[in-house]
């Protein structure tokens, strides 16, 4: 008896990435093969699965960028704004609407570079948005120049002899502006990544959630670290897995990538929850 | 003339599968109209179930080995991939 047919009459569990696409849209993707915005994209179906949203509920908030396709392809609410802006755009859908679930989809460059005082104020107002960011090191859809998360030393179209600057740690930025949950994974760690996102997005408070990924076309290619298949390899060889469910030990001197929850707090009051009850105090006659 | 016809040499060609798909889907399948031929699959497989074709797209070639693992599906970035997850 075959392995399928012990779990008799089973649907798969592939199933669902499929009843979460837009039925119009025309695929495959726009995606370079092998672009690991698609693995982030299933991961992202799988967690949004999981934890049982109404995709109606849901709103997917994106700037501009490669990983900012991603609206157009998952069928659930969308805003696909302009570049870098996308947190500002949310920042208002989440004002109007306490009720919805509001998920940012951004990439290094749109949101450490266009956007990053947005996304310093967003972390320092603590409010319920979930960020996704996903880390490729270079700016893909421009033609492979280098963005603020580039390794010094880095190859790209604008630094033929390699990058002399310094990068920006974006789950360091996020803790020292506020945010109250930051976690850290690689589009390897594939079952890790749909955990991290489930624990993000039920997190009331500005959660952040950086995904290390891989652009084979412009990074690996000029930098010669080789195709999809090798980066994803990297990825599996240079992470560390110190999940620890808080603060976790900084090995990136050893050249390593620590993943999995980097900074929790629950402590911190919420933007909306604390405008709610100055409205109600207001109400009431009685400034708080 | 004893020559076959058209329908009768189709159906000759076509091998009877050694596993019984009678009562559940195939454990892994490939949707090749939206795979890219990327070779994440083929690489990751700890079962060396997908081999690659002459354009580089995936095709099951030893079902019987498959464990239904998930390292294949969860990491096919064009959504190509139909499988279990165990
Ligand atoms: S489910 Fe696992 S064993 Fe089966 S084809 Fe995919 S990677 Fe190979
Ligand atoms: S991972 Fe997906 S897109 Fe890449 S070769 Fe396999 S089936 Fe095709």
């Amino acid at each position: 008896m075959s392995i399928a047919a012990k779990e008799a009459g089973a649907r798969q569990e592939s199933d669902v990435v499929l009843r979460y696409l837009r039925p119009h849209v025309k695929f495959p993707n726009m995606w370079c093969p092998g672009c690991g915005n698609g693995v982030v994209a299933t991961s992202l179906i799988r967690a949004i699965d999981k934890l049982g949203l109404d995709r109606d509920n849901v709103v997917l908030v994106s700037g501009i960028g490669c990983s900012s396709r991603m609206p157009v392809y998952l069928d659930f609410q969308a805003l696909h704004t302009t570049h870098g802006r996308a947190l500002a755009f949310a920042t208002g859908v989440k004002f109007s609407r306490p009720d919805l679930k509001v998920i940012v989809i951004t990439g290094d460059g749109d949101s450490l570079s266009i956007g990053g005082n947005h996304l310093i104020h967003a972390c320092r107002r603590n409010i319920d948005i979930t960020t996704i960011l996903i880390n490729n090191y270079i700016y893909g859809m421009t033609g492979g120049q280098i963005s603020p998360t580039t390794p010094p030393g880095a190859h790209a179209t604008t630094t033929p002899y390699g990058s002399a600057e310094k990068p920006f740690e974006a789950c360091d930025l996020a803790k020292g502006a506020g945010a109250t949950f930051i976690a850290r994974t690689t589009v390897y760690h594939t079952t890790q990544m749909d955990r991290l996102m489930m624990e993000a997005i039920q997190h009331k408070g500005f959660s952040l959630v950086e995904v290390i990924s891989n652009c084979h076309t412009y990074y690996g290619r000029l930098n010669r670290l080789g195709q999809a298949t090798a980066l994803l390899r990297m990825f599996q060889e240079k992470a560390s897995v110190q999940d620890k469910g808080t603060n976790m030990v900084d090995d990136r001197t050893k050249d390593m990538i620590p993943t999995g929850i980097i900074h929790r707090d629950s402590e911190k009051t919420e933007l909306c929850d604390e405008y709610q009850k100055l409205i109600d105090s207001l109400a009431k006659g009685k400034p708080a | 003339m004893n020559k076959p016809s058209a329908v009768e040499t189709k159906t000759r060609v076509i091998k009877k599968s050694k596993i019984d798909y009678s009562q559940g889907p195939p454990p892994v399948s490939i949707n090749a109209a939206w795979c890219k031929a990327c070779n994440i699959c083929i690489s990751l497989c700890p079962q060396n179930v997908l081999a690659a074709d002459i354009e580089g797209k995936p095709v099951v070639a030893q079902e019987e080995n498959c464990i239904q693992c998930g390292a294949c599906w969860t990491h096919c970035p064009d959504f190509a991939i139909k499988s279990n997850y165990k």
